[in-house]
C-alpha cells in the first residue's frame, strides 16, 4: 500500500508535483499514467524517500520507507534512469544490494535466473543493452521479496517477448497480493497491464479511476452515423452541447449525443439511416483528451489530433 | 513504539533476519570496493607511487651526496627523504576517496545504495569504514616499505637510520595516516559535490595550489595562516618540514579537525538533501 497526501515538491519556483494525493492498494497492477515532466519520476522518488516533498507527507505499507528496519522487504525500486555502476558486474551488483538488507546471497542468483541474466550475470554493466539494463533493475527490484514494487517505466527499450514478460511479471506480483505501482507513458501497455489509473499532468492529479472507467468518461458519446441523408440530419442534431463532424462522404461523427437519442431523432424526421454505432474511444485516446492541457512540452505546430473541439461543427470536407 | 512497528504487521520479510545493519553496509561497501578494477588499479598507483618515488629520491640523494651544498646536507633528514612519495601519492589516494562516491553520483548508483539503505548515514560511515581499512592498511604497509628500501638505498654515505632513532616510527606510521585522512577528505568532497570534476579540482586545490598561492602573500600572513592548511599540518605530523610552528600532534590535531568539518559537512549534504 503507498499512501500519498498532499504531495507538492517545489525546485525552486518551478512546480513538479502539485497537491498530490491517491492511494495505491494491493491485489492489483495500478498504473501511473502521464506526459513527460507531468511528476511521475518525482513522486516516485519522493515515495522512496529519495527526494523530500516540500509539503505532504508519503507511507509505504503504512510507514516512512526512511524508517523501514528491512527496507528492501517494504519497497522494491526500479528508478526509470539506470542506477547501476556501469563498471561493475550484474552479480557484484546485486550482491552489494543484497548485503546490505542481510538477503542471502541465494536470492541473487534467484533474481537473476528470474529475469533471464544468468548468462551475462558476470559480466560489466556497461555493456548491457537498454532492455538487459531494464531487467536488471526488475531484478534489483525484486530482491527484498518486496511487498509493495514501483517501477518507473518498465517496458522502455525491451523487445516484444520483454514487454509480455514484465506485463506478466507484474500481474503475477499483484496476484500474489502485493501492491504493484508501475508509471509509463504508453497508454496501449497500461490498458493491457492496470486496474487501476492514476493520471498526472503538470504534477497533478488528473483521474484516480479504473481503467473502463477512464475510458468510459473520456470518450463522452461518440456515435458513428452513416445515413444518406447525414447533412440533414446533422442541421438537426447540432446544439451549443452537441457537436457534429463529417467524417466520410454520408458519414458523421456525433459528440454529446447517445445512438439512442440519435436513432429517435432520424426516426421523428423520416431519415434514413445505414449505421448507427457507438465508438469506444481508445485508451490512447481518453489520455490525450484529458491531459491535452497538461501537456509541458508541446511540439511546435503539432496539435493533438484527438482533441474534441479540432473538430468544427459543420464541416463539410471529409476528413 | 519504534518507527519501524509502524509499518503494517502482517509484512513479514521472506528472508529470516532482514534488516539492515552497520556492519551489513560495511559488508556492501566492501563487496563494492572489491568489484571495480578502477579503485583497486588507482589504489595499487598509490602504493607503487609512495614506494618508488621515495626510493628514487633517496637513491638520487644518495648518489649525489658528495656534490649537495653544505645546506642541504645540514637539513636533510633521512627519514623524511623516504617518505617523500607520499608528496605525490597523496593524490592518487585523495582522486581515490572523491571516486568512490563521486563514481556513485556519475553513474547513478547512488539511487540504488539510497533506497537500499534509506537512511544514508550508513551509507557514508560504510564507505570510510572499508576506505580506512582498505587504504590505511595499504597505506601503513607502504610506507614502511618506503622507509626501509629508502634506509637501504642511502647505505653507501653512512646515511641510513633504524626505525628505533628518534621520531622514525612515528613519522613511518604518521605519513600512512596522513594518506588516509587526505582519503577521507576526498571522499567528503566527492560527497558535497557529487561530482567527479569537481571534486578532483577542489582536492588539488587544497592539497596543490592553494599553499603556493598562500607563499605569494606577505610573510605576516602566509606564517600565520599557512601552518594551518591540511597538506602543511599533515607534515608537521609525518615530516619534518622547515619553519613549521606547529608539533607533530598539533599537525595532526589540525589534520583531523580538517577531516571531521569535511566529513561533517558531507553527513549533512547527504542526508539533507535530495539524492
Amino acid at each position: 500500500m503507498i499512501e500519498v497526501h498532499n504531495l507538492t515538491k517545489r525546485y525552486g519556483d518551478k512546480v513538479a508535483v502539485k497537491d498530490l494525493t491517491f492511494t495505491v492498494r494491493p491485489g492489483i497492477v495500478t498504473g501511473f499514467l502521464g506526459p513527460n515532466g507531468a511528476g511521475k519520476s518525482t513522486t516516485m522518488r519522493m515515495i522512496a524517500g529519495l527526494d523530500a516533498p516540500t509539503e505532504g507527507t508519503v507511507s509505504v505499507n503504512g510507514g516512512r520507507y526512511r524508517d523501514a528496519s528491512a527496507p528492501m522487504a517494504q519497497l522494491g525500486i526500479l528508478l526509470e534512469a539506470r542506477a547501476v555502476h556501469t563498471s561493475r558486474s550484474a552479480y557484484n551488483h546485486l550482491l552489494a544490494l543484497a548485503q546490505t538488507n542481510g538477503i542471502p546471497s541465494r536470492r541473487v542468483a534467484e533474481v537473476i535466473d528470474l529475469v533471464g541474466l544468468s548468462e551475462v550475470a558476470k559480466k560489466r554493466v556497461g555493456g548491457f543493452s537498454l532492455g538487459m539494463g531494464q531487467r536488471l533493475g526488475v531484478a534489483s527490484a525484486l530482491l527484498g521479496d518486496p511487498q509493495t514494487v514501483i517501477l518507473d517505466e518498465p517496458v522502455n527499450g525491451l523487445d516484444p517477448e520483454g514487454i509480455l514478460w514484465v506485463r506478466n511479471l507484474l500481474k503475477g506480483l499483484a496476484a500474489e497480493g502485493r501492491t504493484v505501482f508501475v508509471s509509463s507513458h504508453l497508454m496501449s501497455e497500461m490498458a493491457l497491464t492496470a486496474q487501476r489509473l492514476i493520471v498526472v499532468g503538470r504534477g497533478q492529479l488528473i483521474a484516480d479511476t479504473t481503467v473502463a472507467e477512464f475510458v468510459a468518461q473520456a470518450s463522452g458519446n461518440v456515435v458513428v452515423v452513416r445515413s444518406p441523408q447525414s447533412s440533414e440530419l446533422r442541421e438537426l442534431l447540432v446544439s451549443p452541447d452537441v457537436t457534429v463532424s463529417a467524417i466520410a462522404p454520408g458519414q458523421i461523427e456525433v459528440h454529446g449525443l447517445s445512438a439512442e437519442q440519435i436513432g429517435d431523432v432520424a426516426w421523428e424526421n423520416r431519415l434514413r439511416i445505414h449505421e448507427l454505432s457507438t465508438q469506444q474511444a481508445s485508451l490512447e485516446e481518453a489520455f490525450m483528451e484529458l491531459t491535452r492541457n497538461a501537456v509541458e512540452y508541446h511540439a511546435h505546430g503539432v496539435t493533438p489530433s484527438h482533441s474534441a473541439d479540432d473538430r468544427p461543427v459543420t464541416s463539410g470536407d471529409p476528413r | 513504539m519504534t518507527a519501524a512497528a509502524t509499518h503494517s504487521a502482517d509484512i513479514r520479510p521472506a528472508f529470516p533476519g532482514m534488516k539492515v545493519t552497520q556492519a551489513r553496509v560495511i559488508k556492501s561497501e566492501w563487496t563494492k570496493f572489491r568489484s571495480l578494477r578502477s579503485t583497486k588499479i588507482i589504489l595499487l598507483v598509490s602504493i607503487i607511487l609512495t614506494i618508488g618515488v621515495s626510493a628514487l629520491i633517496c637513491a638520487v640523494t644518495a648518489s649525489h651526496w658528495t656534490r649537495l651544498e653544505p645546506g642541504d646536507r645540514a637539513s636533510f633528514n633521512a627519514v623524511a627523504s623516504s617518505l617523500n612519495g607520499i608528496l605525490i601519492s597523496q593524490l592518487a589516494v585523495g582522486v581515490l576517496g572523491v571516486l568512490l562516491i563521486s563514481g556513485e553520483y556519475a553513474t547513478g548508483m547512488i539511487r540504488a545504495s539510497l533506497t537500499a539503505a534509506p537512511k544514508r548515514l550508513p551509507v557514508l560511515w560504510g564507505k570510510i569504514a572499508v576506505f580506512a581499512g582498505v587504504v590505511g592498511t595499504a597505506s601503513i604497509v607502504s610506507t614502511f616499505v618506503s622507509f626501509f628500501l629508502g634506509q637501504a638505498l642511502l647505505t653507501g654515505h653512512n646515511l641510513r637510520v633504524g626505525i628505533s632513532s628518534p621520531g622514525a616510527l612515528r613519522m613511518v606510521i604518521a605519513a600512512g595516516v596522513y594518506l588516509l585522512l587526505v582519503g577521507i577528505i576526498g571522499m567528503a568532497l566527492g560527497c558535497l559535490l557529487r561530482n567527479t570534476a569537481a571534486g578532483i579540482s577542489s582536492l588539488v586545490a587544497l592539497f596543490f595550489v592553494i599553499p603556493p598561492i598562500l607563499g605569494l602573500l606577505p610573510k605576516s600572513w602566509s606564517d600565520k595562516i599557512g601552518p594551518y592548511l591540511p597538506a602543511n599540518a599533515g607534515e608537521a605530523f609525518w615530516g619534518h618540514p622547515e619553519g613549521s610552528h606547529l608539533s607533530p600532534w598539533v599537525g595532526l590535531a589540525v589534520l583531523c579537525a580538517w577531516t571531521a568539518v569535511a566529513v561533517a559537512l558531507a553527513a549533512v549534504r547527504l542526508t539533507r538533501y535530495d539524492a
